[in-house]
């Protein structure tokens, strides 16, 4: 549905001797049916970078994106604005996603309008309703007030209904929970789980917590320095991963048992 | 590991608001022996940031340290003057704060600010004497000397929290507090930090507060691990303890909620929401989230039940030794 096909990113100028590629020729595609697959990697290892190819928010400098086997560059309008609704983001800061001047409401509204999804005001909220529920918000509680009376984790749900609200069929999560309490990522990830098994909505979750991308993805996409350097599913990515850099990424997560040994008191300090 | 280093007792800190004071801190005490390694965790407005920040006496106005002791070796913290808490922070109780990224002042190199702590406290005044000990400070968490004359924008963000822990035991402080020293950083360098922070304690023979919200890190970098909610310490109890016999309910669901490598399943976040401070649910604060409760629980506060050695819990039915499993089913 969704697919990268040999993309290569760079930024700065060869002339410069600036020239850093972001991406180096990955080749990735989503399953038709409905799946969640998870990237995962350090900071710079290239996946906010690929996310915005896969949302149009940045052209590759060699190699295509494609919705549907056709080009992006070449959809036509209609084909475009459908990709548009289809293939929806949810960034990494509830925080800084709101314009801190109008009620949530808006942000709900907007999309719905602008796409034509809804005639009447009511429907539109019929609709809103619907989709905060589905991702565990009581309406009530949440419509009608300013983005800073709400805590992260409401906001961040309240994307996730934005998105949901125009019916998509690819959600982006570029670390969605990583600005979110600890006791509150279940909750959202659960959210998104949910959107899998009852909305028939894919998911590519960008994060770097191996143990929520283990816990909810059918996929494992690893990255490092602009390449992928492994993928599979959970199961083998993480008991038996093939590469050097899985293995210390599996073993940089703490075991939530104090009985097993870490290896946190260390007689030399890594350089 | 007998002596404590740190006693709190009944430690209250207030925020005046327009719908009356705000409990951010509700009764807080613990003791904490030489050495120890305290884990300090809660969701986001529980209070743990707080109890820390009190302990320095850095908590801003309206907000007000309203009642409590906290002694260190035998010094009360909360009682002492302006003056003598300037002298104590960093001599004896120092802070690695929770942004590497933004604590360090970006126009100073990570000399200049080491000088200036080594200068407001009176320390190492003879120049090559200094020069040493800085070297030493950043050679003791894992960096070479060189990074005395960088800027903070040089340097990664691990180098940067490690510089901060360079500062924090400059001066060999009795205890150190560490307010979610990991939260910014990525997860191969988290656990070079903690190991630099755990070496650098150990060198210099202080406690640690550790303050977070990932029960996964607590459960590693921990001796002893305490809960908060809504204010109040709810349980506390060494870590191989309060993993194995949770008492609270909450401790129980956020045990059972972390995620791991060991079973793959669907797993639910604690139902419910987090409770107004300002105006806080009757009782035990937890009862409207928790799957025990029962009418006694929204009439009364429960008092601190000592369980086991050093296990302390606030809930009515901490005696109980209802198995996880059924805590885990309510939660499915």
């Amino acid at each position: 549905m969704l697919e990268i096909r040999a993309a290569t990113v760079a930024f700065g100028s060869k002339r410069a001797n600036t020239l850093k590629l972001a991406l180096r020729k990955v080749s990735l595609a989503l399953p038709v049916e409905p799946s969640i697959t998870a990237i995962v990697g350090e900071s710079g290892s290239g996946k906010t970078t690929l996310t915005r190819l896969m949302l149009g928010l940045q052209a590759p400098t060699e190699g295509s994106v494609s919705y549907d086997g056709q080009d992006l560059t070449q959809l036509d309008r209609t084909a475009f604005a459908r990709y548009r609704r289809e293939v929806q983001a949810v960034f990494q800061d509830p925080y800084s996603v709101y314009n801190p001047f109008y009620k949530v409401d808006r942000s709900l509204l907007l999309p719905l309008q602008r796409f034509g999804l809804t005639k009447t005001r009511d429907e539109a909220y019929a609709r809103i309703h619907q989709c905060l529920e589905a991702v565990g918000l009581r309406p009530g509680d949440t419509l009608g007030r300013y983005p800073h009376q709400l805590s992260g984790g409401q906001r961040q749900r309240i994307m996730i209904a934005r998105a949901l609200s125009l019916r998509p069929r690819v959600i982006v999560a570029d670390e969605p929970v990583s600005m979110v309490d600890a006791s509150l990522r279940a909750t959202i990830l659960e959210s998104l789980y949910r959107l899998k098994t009852e909305q028939n909505v894919s998911l590519l979750y960008v994060t770097h917590d191996l143990t929520t991308a283990y816990q909810i993805a059918d996929r494992i996409i690893v990255m490092f320095n602009g390449q992928i350097v492994e993928e599979g599913e959970p199961e083998s990515v993480i008991h038996a991963p093939q590469h050097a850099y899985t293995r210390s990424l599996v073993s940089a997560v703490p075991p939530p048992d104090p009985t097993l040994d870490w290896g946190l008191e260390v007689e030399e300090l890594p350089a | 590991m007998s002596q404590p280093i740190l006693e709190v007792e009944n430690l209250h800190v207030e925020f005046p608001t327009a719908a009356g004071p705000a409990r951010a801190v509700d009764g807080v005490s613990f003791t904490l022996d030489k050495g120890m390694r305290l884990g300090l965790v809660g969701e986001s407005g529980s209070g743990k940031s707080t109890t820390v920040l009190a302990l320095m006496q850095l908590i801003k106005a309206p907000g007000r340290i309203s009642a409590g002791t906290a002694q260190l070796a035998g010094d009360d913290l909360l009682a002492m003057t302006p003056a003598q808490i300037r002298k104590t922070r960093f001599s004896r109780i120092a802070l690695v704060p929770q942004g590497a990224m933004n604590s360090l002042n970006p126009v100073l190199t990570v000399r200049a600010q080491i000088d200036d702590l080594l200068d407001a406290h009176g320390q190492k005044p003879d120049a090559r004497e200094r020069a040493a000990h800085v070297a030493s400070l950043l050679q003791r968490v894992g960096l070479t000397a060189t990074v005395a004359d960088q800027f903070a924008h040089q340097l990664s963000g691990g180098m940067k929290q490690r510089v901060c822990i360079a500062i924090a035991i400059a001066l060999s402080p009795q205890l150190i507090i560490a307010d979610e020293p990991t939260s910014a950083l990525d997860v191969i360098v988290q656990k070079q930090v903690m190991q630099t922070l755990i070496h650098a304690q150990k060198e210099i023979g202080a406690a640690i507060i550790l303050v977070g919200h990932d029960m996964g890190l607590m459960a590693q970098f921990a001796h002893v691990v305490g809960v908060m909610y809504a204010g109040r310490l709810v349980e506390i109890a060494p870590v191989k303890e309060i993993f194995a016999n949770p008492r609270h309910p909450y401790t129980r669901m956020l045990i059972s909620s972390l995620p791991s490598f060991a079973t793959r399943k669907v797993f639910r976040g604690i139902p419910g929401v987090a409770p107004s401070i300002v105006n806080p649910p009757s009782g035990c604060a937890f009862h409207p989230r928790c799957p025990r409760a029962e009418a006694l629980c929204a009439r009364e506060v429960p008092i601190d039940d000592l369980v086991a050695a050093g296990h302390q819990v606030r809930c009515h039915f901490a005696r109980e030794l209802a198995p996880a499993a059924n805590l885990g089913a309510a939660l499915a």
